[in-house]
């Protein structure tokens, strides 16, 4: 037998969904054709608050093929306490419930459901509902909203929220700064806008249970919600979420097209389908409007002496969503004095919620804006600037961390991008009529490990399929299951199948914070483990005890479908003939992996994160102010990484949406109207490809045993965290215009005077 | 959507009887069309489908100059050699809009016709006059960045999306229509029209009239030229502003300038006062400023869109020195040149 080979931990595989995916055969929600279907189409609200007073049905129900709709005036009944709608990532509040009532809280809001023997008919029908309403005052203006700000108390706070915690006296300190900076920084609201619309297709049994075929982050936390809410019973939900279309935070709670189609399909006891518009996909989750005022306070070299921050993020008047705004610097950076204060403000609009590194990369990004203006105040490369405050410790928590290899990625990062070749002063690079910029930023967010569980099912044909109730939004979880049991077991990954996606498989939360492939991974090697260990058993059995001596897994090596004696390969025998010799056509293990006890004390006296060094070039127009960013170099400190490919990818994806936020995401409300405007992929615009230019990705060596199993980070999320900073930095560098509200579109450009000669 | 009746006519003459009745929509590339359909914007009854019909070619015509058909899509256009060659500013417009995949599908005439990206008029929950006349219209005193600064009215301040268009303004295309009283030809000038009092009229065809083709005369402006478009992300964007050069030159000195604005206003924008003044002028930042000024009288902002004033007339100023220079924008490479 040859050496063996191995596809484990480490190989740059390629996506084993792949295929499916460009192919078409990968199914998402809407595009289960379940049989005797019927279609369901939302009539939404045109004003943003008030009552229904009138639905005048008649027009509607007069269209060829429309079987019903179903409004507050004749739904199914709904759970009546506010606690039986919580999903598995619910905030403080009262949940959106559907059709609950004749209440209008927010623009677009679905108030009827149009169910048809034909989409065509349903739409059609909907568009001829007649809506009769009585007007309340409203406001979705941020800036207005901001007179009624405030900070929930103790037990109105959403879980996973992290109160900041001061050090020293900031107000103090700040007086007696010998440089200041001091801004108020803003952020604009922004939508998820996933490819794929929210939808979902409700399979009718008949026996009282159904099948959900959804759009979610999360099939067990979507299961047991519609379970509660709607009075089923867990057993009789299932839901199947196999394939996602990206979602970004949008569907880790589940989104009103869910409510409607089980509600209509409880209704006329039939399967249905529902699936939002573009414009529909706009009435839901969004990323929360931000105000950041920062305060920082330097010693002349650069030296911080004081951080003030005090932040406000929006939400609506039902649920108060709160996120880490104003702790990421005050984490980072070495500094005696710091203090934070955090607010929310409601207007009336859906709740904001989680978008892709909610919290870090909306105040991680605006802080890194402010630390770069005080590099230039005290005249030290920005760069220099961040290493002279260095931190070696969480410096809020004054816990070490796990690991954390930021000063390595700000130098490797710096090396590739040739950062050492930046002249100082704004406006000082020039190529033609374009003014050339080089900035950089910091990134950080959390990573995190999450309780899952995991089978694995090993079969006498050497074939070995894993399964876990994890989700794959296109972040590559099938891939990191396949590759983990690969490298676990030693089988090559054409021979093994990853399943996940449906609430009937091994217990895992929701796919988000980029816990997945710490996680499910863990949970995947800690089960291919436990049939290693039942195949050492069964190879007692073989005649001549081939791996006689091996006291533990340990001691072998699982390689090319084979497993051989550590200390003397020559003994080696397969996975088949295991199986063969003792007679077992398949060996079927289920584990959990938890953090553990030990683990649980790593937790609470180290802190777990992941950290990123972001240089970016712009060219920008000195006339006409357009921006070009040419390239981007994105240094990423994030423990082990189980597969460079597909890792690389998910940072791509992150600069990609950083270079957005930066630049381009923005969503317009109608003050008058109390509603969004730009509510179509024409007009709210994300990069295309002529925005993207040169981006380049390094994974710096971070060895960390101790925060997750598989020593994993998570990489979902870091990719976005601090880019928009880059940017803009990069756009003050070339232009010397400091502006402080994202994104940088032309017209702030145009107004902004430069800062220096 | 509303249930409408679709017919397919293979000639002209057919596909105008069709068209002849009330709410009805004639049918190319449906890129504009099937969206506002969907939509609930548009409700035609009666859809005519035109694709059959014999519209396809661009041929010479007597005198040098160019026929484009009304099918030929936008595509087939601005990669047709002899357009690239006698007329780049066209190709070049073409190619700063959209993205290939609806380049592919739109065709000429439809491009013609498209209908403006205003929020309001494309959200039926919201006031438009365009669309409901007499309803009020939403951008005023709304979210108008992207909205008209010239040219508009009191119940209008939409504008016209196209890129293709704005090239055709400068070089005095024709329009040829048929219609329920047979054949005429509008000056392209004359074909787009301002909001005024009738701001759901985006043109002066008449009920049931087709555009059949697109006349370009034969004059040279094919080598001081430019097509240059700002927009919020470098592609596949409407223009907040774009402008179009098409420039003649003798011994140093401007002999024919025409100045066409897109993003700006209901229609593509020249002033024929204002490139005068660049006639018998060398090139010049004071003399291309003046003329940026003087095309720019009058412009109004709604609030959100102050900038586009500033931002058009540096976009004019640049866009000269472009033509004048013989450095056309280039509209891959996105540096401005």
């Amino acid at each position: 037998m040859n050496a063996p080979a191995k596809v484990g931990i480490g190989t740059p595989l390629s996506r084993v969904d792949g295929t499916e995916k460009v192919t078409g055969t990968a199914k998402y929600a809407a595009e289960y054709n379940v049989p005797d279907l019927l279609y369901g189409v939302a009539v939404s609200s045109r004003i943003a608050k008030g009552r229904i007073t009138a639905l005048d049905e008649e027009a509607a129900r007069a269209v060829p093929g429309v079987v019903d709709i179903v409004s507050h005036r004749n739904r199914p009944k709904q759970a009546w306490l506010d606690r039986s709608w919580k999903d598995e990532l619910s905030i403080p509040g009262e949940p959106f419930k559907a059709f609950h009532d004749e209440q209008i809280l927010f623009a677009g809001q679905p108030i009827a459901v149009v169910i048809a023997e034909t989409f065509e008919a349903a739409r059609f029908a909907a568009s001829l509902v007649e809506v009769s309403y009585t007007e309340e005052a409203h406001n979705i203006d941020f800036e207005a909203s901001l007179a009624e700000k405030f900070t929930p108390s103790h037990l109105k706070r959403r879980n996973n929220y992290h109160p900041p915690k001061n050090r020293g006296n900031a107000d103090a300190a700040f007086k007696a700064a010998n440089l200041t900076v001091e801004g108020e920084y803003h952020l604009a609201t922004e939508h998820h806008n996933p490819m794929e619309m929210h939808a979902s297709t409700v399979e009718w049994h008949g026996d009282g249970s159904i099948t959900v075929f959804d759009k979610i982050q999360g099939p067990q936390g979507d299961q047991a919600y519609l379970a509660s809410a709607f009075g089923l019973g867990k057993k009789n939900v299932r839901v199947v979420n196999s394939y996602v279309g990206g979602a970004f935070g949008s569907g880790l709670r589940p989104q009103w097209q869910v409510q409607l189609a089980v509600m209509a399909a409880i209704h006329l006891e039939r399967s249905v389908r529902v699936v939002m518009t573009r414009a529909q996909m706009f009435t839901h989750a969004h990323r929360p409007e931000c105000s950041y005022s920062i305060k920082l306070g330097a010693e002349h070299n650069g030296k911080l002496s004081a951080m003030i921050n005090s932040a406000t993020t929006s939400t609506s008047r039902f649920e108060s969503n709160m996120e880490d705004i104003v702790v990421w610097g005050m984490m980072n950076y070495d500094c005696p004095n710091a203090s934070g204060e955090y607010f929310i403000a409601p207007r009336d609009t859906y709740t904001s919620a989680d978008m892709r590194a909610p919290g870090a990369a909306t105040g991680m990004t605006l802080f890194e804006i402010a630390v770069d203006e005080m590099a230039y105040k005290a005249k030290v490369d920005p760069l220099d600037l961040r290493l002279l405050n260095y931190s070696n410790v969480d410096a809020m928590n004054e816990t070490p961390f796990t690991s954390k290899a930021l000063r390595e990625a700000y130098r490797e990062g710096a090396e590739r991008f040739g950062w050492e070749k930046r002249t100082p002063q704004p406006r000082s690079m020039k190529e033609g009529r374009e003014l050339i910029g080089w900035g950089v930023a910091t990134g950080m967010w959390d990573a995190q490990f999450s309780k899952t569980a995991a089978r694995a099912v090993l079969t006498d044909d050497g074939r070995l399929e894993v399964a876990s109730a994890a989700s794959d939004i296109g972040t590559g979880t099938y891939t990191v299951m396949v590759q983990v049991a690969a490298d676990t077991l030693g089988i090559t990954p054409e021979h093994i199948r990853a399943k996940l996606g449906d609430s009937d498989l091994p217990t895992a939360p929701v796919e988000g914070g980029s816990w997945g492939a710490a996680s499910t991974g863990a949970a995947v090697q800690l089960a291919c483990q436990s049939v290693a260990k039942q195949l050492l058993k069964a190879a007692e059995k073989i005649e001549g005890k081939p791996l006689h001596g091996a006291n533990s897994i340990d001691d072998l090596v699982f390689a090319d479908g084979a497993i051989a004696l550590k200390t003397d390969p020559s003994r080696i025998v397969t996975i088949t003939d295991v199986m063969k010799a003792a007679g077992l056509d398949r060996i079927e293990v289920e584990e959990t992996a938890s953090p553990g006890i030990s683990g649980m004390i790593s937790m609470m006296r180290k802190s777990r994160n992941t950290h990123s060094a972001i240089f970016c070039e712009v060219r920008v127009d000195e006339e006409l102010n357009q921006v070009r960013v040419t390239r981007v170099v994105n240094a990423v400190a994030a423990g082990r990484i189980i597969n460079p490919k597909t890792a690389r990818s998910q940072i791509l994806g992150g600069v990609v949406m950083g270079i957005g936020m930066a630049l381009h995401e923005e969503t317009f409300g109608d003050r008058q109207l109390g509603r969004w405007m730009n509510h179509n992929y024409a007009e709210y615009h994300v990069p295309a490809h002529a925005d993207v230019e040169d981006i380049e990705v390094i994974f710096v060596d971070e060895p960390d045993p101790e925060v997750t199993p598989l020593g994993v980070k998570g990489l979902g999320e870091i990719g976005i965290v601090g880019t928009a900073a880059a940017v803009a930095n990069a756009i003050y560098h070339a232009t010397g215009k400091r502006v402080r509200a994202l994104p940088i579109t032309i017209d702030k450009l145009l107004d902004a005077e430069p800062d220096v000669a | 959507m509303i249930r409408f009746d679709y017919s397919r006519p293979s000639g002209v003459n057919e596909a105008v009887q069709a068209g002849a009745g009330a709410q009805v929509a004639y049918l190319a590339g449906g890129t504009n069309l099937v969206d506002l359909m969907k939509e609930n914007v548009a409700r035609p009854l009666h859809v005519v489908d035109i694709n059959r019909l014999p519209l396809d070619a661009i041929e010479e015509m007597d005198g040098g100059g160019l026929r484009l058909g009304a099918l030929v899509t936008n595509a087939d256009t601005a990669y047709d050699e002899r357009v690239q060659r006698r007329y780049p500013l066209l190709s070049s417009a073409i190619l700063a809009g959209a993205s290939p995949q609806l380049r592919n599908a739109a065709t000429n005439g439809g491009n013609l016709n498209q209908r403006t990206r205003c929020y309001y008029f494309y959200d039926v929950d919201t006031p438009c006059n365009k669309r409901n006349p007499g309803e009020g219209c939403g951008a005023i005193g709304g979210v108008n960045r992207i909205h008209a600064i010239l040219g508009t009215s009191d119940h209008c301040i939409a504008t016209h999306p196209s890129d293709m268009c704005v090239a055709l303004a400068a070089l005095n295309a024709d329009i040829h229509v048929t219609g329920p009283a047979g054949e005429r030809v509008i000056p392209i000038g004359e074909y787009h029209r301002l909001p005024g009092d009738e701001p759901w009229r985006d043109n002066t065809l008449k009920t049931g009239e087709l555009v059949t083709a697109i006349d370009l005369p034969a004059e040279d402006f094919a080598s001081h030229y430019t097509y240059l478009k700002l927009r919020d992300r470098l592609s596949y964007a409407f223009a907040l502003v774009s402008v179009a050069v098409a420039m003649r030159i003798e011994d140093g000195a401007i002999t024919e300038a025409r100045v066409a604005l897109g993003g700006v206003a209901h229609k593509p924008w020249r002033s024929p006062s204002a490139e005068e003044l660049l006639v018998g002028e060398a090139p010049g930042d004071a003399i291309f400023a003046t003329v940026a000024g003087a095309i720019l009288e009058g412009a109004q902002g709604q609030g959100d869109n102050d900038f586009k004033i500033d931002l058009a007339r540096r976009a004019i100023v640049r866009a000269l020195h472009q033509a004048a220079n013989g450095t056309p924008q280039s509209q891959t490479d996105k540096r401005i040149a």
